[in-house]
């Protein structure tokens, strides 16, 4: 039986009015989220992907607007309530995140215990004693001593701060937690403990992650389904097995993407990357969006929107390669 | 064989740390022992890597090597001439022949100037060139070979009108600019998404092969420097711990932190998903002013015994085929490795928060 589904979103929206035009950062995405997995969001450098995650928690950045779409939460459109009650009963309490750099975000004049205070104490009114003892319990769970409490940032090693800002956003046992770029500042060792942390609370704590990076082998280390965003919009969508098995993926941007992931114990004469740049967002290519970098385009590529379609169960792909009609 | 380009011997620097008022009285002081004691040499026409985790000195050995610091000890060759103490002229020569590419490529880029002034502006410093016009051919020149083209297009541009990619190449363009004789790369693609990191370091690889540069290239990560280096060497608080041809130190890595290293590198592979290796290493990396005695990996080393900690600090010896390692139990690890390959559970690897 098909695990229930915590999240669901729906031809999701989120554009930028700048001054030179609308950036169509967020274009019609739709997916969904089971219980207890963890779904990862990759694409290079601007696709999109921390737009999304503010999306979800309806929260753009200015001059970012959600012009259409539903994010249904345990079944409830949070678009549909007013900011008081998102900030009241969503944010943070069902769907919380850790935002890209937010470890090197923390105010340096505060200890732990105050940080963490600031972000969560608007939230629930909770005895100072017993919030305390939840802080303590958290910052055990993700692996520190209750001593962090009385430091400062500058005393904790990066790893530490990253550990502090995951601690914060289990505090208020959200069913869903968007991280973003957690391990790119970190060096491969902690990034290695800060993966097998997040592993682990999956298991104990049953939460369920959107794991964003731009790192195809960190997805492949942590994520039970794969993302693959390109220019705003879903290029591919499957399981660990269907992206990274022998077959590979079916997108040709994702086998590109892959193509330029470099393994450690193969002798290559050259690297390989995506020639080309990603396109602008104001003005994206009409057609597949990705067919100005593609290799193996079809003559329909540049005229014709793809559609995102099922090839196979949970794998969709949106390439007109890739669909036999 | 050719001579080498550089030759750092015992190269060391020591920062001193603010004192309380306690040890003014006392006479005591603290050091960061950023870079305690290194030893390699780099030959002309060679990528040299350095790699290790955040803090370990290896922006600090850039930086000796650059001379934009003193040296506090040892010495520093540059084509057969000690430079150690240089100053003045001499030093002003240096920092032609040595060029450095930083992390950042914003930091090394005057924002309100145009690239083209960017690329200028070390020809005017070091007073290079016949006049503008035989410099505006150059520029243009290196501009192609960065493969920001057509030149004019970019020319006019400012430093934030560039993405991180172009950035990088203009950055690359300006170290390019007084010929060096040696190039210092400071994490020059750490900062940006695979696809464009591969892309800027094949081009710089090509640009290698092409003019016979010679690279230090400084990163945390294995997985390119695999592909981008000819020898790496692995430093720890400080020092070099194994040093060796890139793919001996990738694929046969015989210190326990070099092992720790590769071990935790994520790979998109298909099998290995899903299951993390447990990290074999033991907590996190103590301060550079407090360095551990004896082996100073040993309070992290699953393997230390008595002696690791207890007896002098291993040295860095050559085991056959250029491959130095510093660790007074690499042969009998070599054997609990084998052993563990057939079961994992023997050795006691486990996950360490
Ligand atoms: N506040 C903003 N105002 C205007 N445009 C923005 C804003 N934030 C993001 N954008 C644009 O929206 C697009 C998507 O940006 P986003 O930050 O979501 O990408 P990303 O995939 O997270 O990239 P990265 O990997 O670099 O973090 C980019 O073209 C970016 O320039
Ligand atoms: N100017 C300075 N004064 C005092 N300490 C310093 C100074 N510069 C560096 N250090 C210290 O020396 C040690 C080595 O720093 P360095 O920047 O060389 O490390 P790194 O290997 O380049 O690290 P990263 O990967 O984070 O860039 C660190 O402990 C650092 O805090
Ligand atoms: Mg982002
Ligand atoms: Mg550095």
């Amino acid at each position: 039986m098909e695990k229930e589904r915590v999240l669901e979103v729906q031809d999701l929206e989120l554009h930028y009015f700048t001054r030179k035009g609308v950036v169509k950062a967020v274009d019609k995405l739709s997916f969904f989220l089971r219980k207890g997995e963890t779904l990862g969001v990759v694409g290079e450098s601007g696709c999109g992907k921390t737009t999304m995650g503010t999306a979800l928690l309806n929260m753009p950045t200015p001059p970012g607007r959600i012009i259409g779409g539903r994010i249904l939460l345990d079944g409830q459109d949070i678009l549909k309530l007013s900011e008081n009650e998102v900030r009241r009963r969503v944010r943070w309490e069902t769907i919380a995140m850790v935002f890209q750099g937010a470890m090197n975000c923390l105010t340096p004049v505060y200890t732990i215990e105050k940080q963490m205070r600031e972000t969560l104490q608007q939230h629930r009114t909770m005895e100072k004693a017993e919030a305390k003892e939840r802080m303590k319990n958290y910052l055990n769970l993700v692996g520190l001593s209750d001593d962090v409490l009385r430091r400062y940032p500058h005393e904790l090693s990066g790893g530490m701060k990253q550990r502090v800002v995951i601690a914060t956003a289990l505090f208020l046992e959200p069913k869903v937690i968007i991280c973003d770029e957690p391990t790119t500042a970190l060096d491969v060792v902690v990034q290695a403990q800060i993966i097998n942390l997040l592993k682990d609370l999956k298991e104990q704590v049953g939460v369920s992650f959107i794991f964003i990076t731009h790192d195809l082998s960190i997805e492949a280390e942590v994520s039970d389904r794969i993302l693959v965003m390109y220019a705003g919009r879903i290029a591919e969508m499957g399981t660990n097995a269907q992206i990274y098995g022998p077959q590979g993926p079916a997108h040709p941007y994702t086998q590109r993407l892959l193509g330029a992931t470099p393994r450690l114990h193969e002798e290559v004469e050259e690297l390989a990357f995506i020639p080309g740049t990603p396109p602008d967002l104001i003005a994206p290519p009409e057609g597949c969006r990705f067919h100005p970098r593609c290799p193996v385009l079809l003559e329909r590529c540049a005229q014709d929107d793809v559609p995102l379609r099922e090839i196979e169960p949970d794998h969709m792909v949106a390439c007109w390669r890739c669909f036999d009609e | 064989m050719s001579e080498p380009i550089l030759v750092a011997e015992n190269l060391t620097k020591w920062f001193p740390v603010k004192r309380s008022l306690t040890q003014v009285v006392r006479h005591e002081r603290t050091w960061v022992r950023a870079v305690d004691g290194v030893s390699f040499s780099v030959e002309k026409g060679e990528i040299f890597g350095l790699v290790g985790e955040s803090g370990c000195g290896k922006t600090t050995t850039g930086k000796l090597v650059m001379k934009l610091l003193d040296i506090t000890d040892g010495t520093l060759k540059l084509q057969g001439e000690d430079v150690t103490h240089i100053k003045g002229a001499a030093l002003a020569q240096h920092r032609r022949h040595v060029q450095m590419i930083f992390q950042d490529p914003y930091a090394s880029m005057n924002p309100r100037f145009t690239i083209e002034e960017v690329l200028m502006e070390p020809l005017e410093i070091h007073n290079v060139g016949k006049d503008r016009a035989e410099r505006d051919v150059w520029v243009r020149e290196i501009l192609e070979e960065v493969k920001l083209s057509p030149p004019d297009e970019f020319l006019v541009r400012h430093p934030h009108m560039l993405s991180g990619g172009q950035r990088q190449r203009a950055a690359t363009a300006r170290t390019l600019m007084l010929n060096p004789s040696l190039i210092v790369a400071d994490e020059p693609v750490s900062m940006i998404d695979l696809s464009t990191r591969a892309e800027i370091l094949s081009m710089m690889k090509q640009l290698q092969r092409e003019m016979g540069l010679t690279y230090i290239y400084i990163t945390h990560d294995l997985s390119t420097a695999r592909y981008f280096t000819d020898r790496l060497a692995v430093m720890y608080l400080g020092k070099i711990i194994e040093m060796g041809p890139a793919g001996t130190i990738i694929d046969k890595a015989l210190h326990p932190y070099t092992m720790a290293l590769i071990g935790a590198v994520c790979e998109p592979v298909s099998g290995k998903v899903n299951q993390i290796k447990d990290v074999p290493i033991k907590g996190e990396i103590p301060a550079a002013t407090n360095i551990p005695t004896g082996c100073r990996f040993h309070p992290r080393c699953l393997y230390s015994v008595a002696e690791c900690w207890q007896e002098e600090e291993p040295t860095l010896d050559d085991i056959g085929g250029g491959h130095r390692v510093a660790c007074r139990r690499y042969k009998e690890i070599e054997r609990l490795g084998n052993a563990a390959r057939t079961s994992e559970a023997s050795l006691g690897l486990r996950r360490t928060a």
